[in-house]
């Protein structure tokens, strides 16, 4: 057995952790106050090749793989978990469901566009009234002629005000069981009757871009279908299962970087004559985290390298983003008490870094929702 | 143009484990590594010298860069491709095998067989701080040599304008190609090169550039060949020998004073500044 990255592995994760120290860490915090998306970082994510990770360079994408994808959400997050969960939804999500299951027309068409910025990626699963139960989704798509008529509402849709497409989830067949009469779409900026009608304020990750999305009587043509008719949920599924993995690698990264902020400051800080670091209760904080941080990143791996091996992940993904969120929150939650008063304070990021990881507790499924999906794996699948 | 780019990797300043010196030499197990700060602004400053900025991805010269190493130092040279070089050399030898001369001979025969119209480095390692290679090269080609470049502007393709960064200011020097330049921090600057492709009205990032990921992807196709010390260099002789290494002494706590005289006192007997 082989623990060790691949070579160009090594060099992406350098080249991204240098890129987030220089031109994204000096930012962040300003964004995160300003509750504003950075659309002028956009083109310097283009260019080193963020925004197509996965897509292939036929494309114009960076033709990498899933490893890839989680090394570079991972990183992002070091230093800014709202750059890392546009990255990690643009990539994963928008342009995941194209680049898996759109047609090849659909491919030339969004890709290219996507990798180069142009038309950042959003994907509309979740409602006002469906999160976890997300087949119970009530947005519809009816006939109409040649093409289809999609109305109704979604939430919580990341790039939803700055994307340029949506990919959206919509009933097409009332008739059936509800995971098997749901299609996919995708909706193009500016077509009318689709908007983003409320821009969402949140606790963390807050200059990432969160919308409630609005669909009245959008006509769309049939060639804007993506995959089958009513088998919109299976790609759903398959589309979550690799999300969940950007998930893990995005609280990875804000839990090492936290960790990191506190053994800088353990060791600076001192208290009754002597650097913190030195007393016992403080190295037992770090020593659970680094221990729980590793364990996490070794599940976030296996998913990712199962994923590049073409077999089965979905389990493993889950079991990565359930204990990578939880133990990324857990060694947040203790680098900010080592931090004391000052990691309370906004002039340290371990606040937001507690802020922005909580969401990788509950976005692309709750914690309890992974749960399900390990036990499913166990007692339903074998 | 053709620009040959020596390069050589350096035990990370960052490293969690510290240095520790062994029997006469440093001991490298479990230490991590990086590319020589330098090295990686000569890359720089050579991909600025072969392309147009505005259109970085159609090369219009030819980078190669080499390394004197051990298997395991590929990696530094697989990171200058994904940056851009074209094409790499590692001459397959260890650090307490070369020493400077030898790498400036060795260099001059790598010179002779690939025919570079530059050879561009770093003005020295920050490991070993010695500062020789570029000017011994020089010597031995018979080449003109400009050190310390902070600036660079190409002129036609066959001459460089070199400003050296010098005590109390920088001097100008024109130098006709082939030549050898080194280069210092500044020539990383967004102004530090004005190569002949690009317009001046194009800006660089401050810095070297970041490997993208589609030429990460690339840079597992680019040549990497392998050279034997003993083809560029039958001597390998040293003239270096390195007797011994020491740790810097650890400080001494330093001594509260109470009064002046007692300042003067030390003054006088201890520190024998007065």
């Amino acid at each position: 057995m082989d623990f060790t990255h691949a070579e160009h592995h090594e060099l992406l994760r350098k080249s991204v952790r240098d890129f987030a120290r220089v031109e994204v860490a000096p930012h962040a915090r300003k964004w995160d106050e300003e509750e504003r998306f950075p659309k002028e970082l956009v083109p310097k994510l283009a260019a080193l090749g963020l925004l197509g990770i996965r897509i292939p360079e036929e494309y114009g994408g960076s033709g990498m793989d899933t490893t890839s994808y989680a090394i570079c959400v991972e990183e992002i997050a070091k230093v800014d978990g709202s750059l890392a969960l546009t990255v990690a939804s643009h990539n994963g999500l928008g342009t995941g469901h194209i680049l898996g299951f759109g047609s090849e027309a659909q491919k030339k068409k969004y890709l290219p566009k996507a990798a180069r910025g142009e038309w950042l990626a959003a994907w509309a699963l979740t409602e006002p009234g469906s999160g976890s139960d997300a087949a119970g989704l009530r947005t519809t798509a009816r006939r109409d002629g040649d093409g289809w008529v999609i109305d109704g509402t979604k939430m919580f849709i990341t790039q939803g005000s700055v994307g340029g497409f949506c990919v959206v989830l919509a009933r097409t067949n009332p008739a059936v069981a509800k995971q098997r009469g749901i299609t996919a779409f995708v909706v193009e900026h500016g077509t009318k009757g689709f908007s983003a009608s409320k821009h969402l304020e949140k606790l963390g990750c807050r200059s990432s871009d969160t919308c409630e999305l609005t669909f009245d009587e959008v006509r769309v043509g049939d060639e804007q279908r993506v995959g089958d008719i009513d088998c919109g949920f299976t790609d759903t599924m398959k589309i979550l299962d690799r999300g969940r993995i950007s998930i893990a690698a995005m609280a990875l990264g804000l839990g090492y970087g936290a960790l990191d902020m506190a053994v800088t400051y353990a060791k600076d800080r001192k208290q009754f004559g002597k650097a913190i670091a030195e007393f016992q209760a403080i190295q037992w904080m770090l020593a659970d985290s680094k221990t729980e941080l590793d364990a996490a990143s070794l599940l976030t791996y296996r998913a990712a390298w199962l994923a590049d091996e073409g077999r089965r992940y979905g389990q493993e993904a889950s079991m990565a983003k359930l204990f990578a969120s939880e133990a990324s929150s857990r060694a947040i939650n203790r680098a900010l008490q080592i931090h004391g008063g000052y990691g309370y304070t906004r002039e340290f990021a371990v606040e937001r870094h507690l802020r922005d990881a909580k969401i990788c507790e509950i976005g692309e499924g709750t914690s309890e929702v992974q749960r399900m999906v390990i036990a499913k794996g166990m007692l339903h699948d074998a | 143009m053709k620009i040959l780019v020596p390069l050589k990797r350096v035990s990370d300043p960052d490293n969690a484990n510290k240095i520790k010196v062994g029997a006469g030499k440093v001991e490298t197990t479990g230490l991590e590594w990086k590319p020589n700060p330098f090295d990686e602004y000569a890359v720089e400053t050579a991909l600025r010298l072969t392309e147009n900025g505005t259109n970085a991805k159609a090369r219009l010269g030819e980078v190669t860069v080499v390394t004197f190493g051990p298997k395991e130092t590929e990696t530094t040279l697989r990171a200058a491709l994904a940056t851009g070089a074209d094409k790499a050399i590692r001459v397959d030898t260890t650090d307490d095998a070369i020493d400077g001369d030898l790498l400036a001979r060795a260099l001059k025969a790598l010179v002779e067989r690939e025919k570079p119209d530059l050879v561009l480095l770093g003005k020295q390692q920050v490991d070993g701080d010695a500062n020789q290679v570029a000017q011994l090269l020089a010597e031995y080609l018979g080449w003109p040599q400009a050190t310390f470049a902070g600036q660079i502007t190409s002129e036609a393709d066959k001459a460089l304008l070199v400003s050296r960064e010098v005590d109390g200011g920088s001097i100008k020097l024109r130098v006709t190609l082939p030549a050898v330049v080194s280069v210092d921090l500044r020539i990383v600057n967004a102004v530090g090169v004005t190569s002949m492709h690009t317009p001046p009205t194009h800006k660089y990032s401050d810095g070297v550039r970041f490997a993208a990921l589609m030429a990460i992807m690339a840079a597992k196709k680019k040549s990497l060949t392998e050279v034997k010390l003993t083809d560029l260099s039958p001597d390998t002789a040293l003239k270096i020998k390195y007797t011994g290494f020491d740790l810097p002494p650890a400080r001494k706590a330093g001594v509260k004073i109470k009064t002046v005289a007692e300042l003067v006192q030390k003054l006088k007997t201890e520190a024998k500044v007065l």
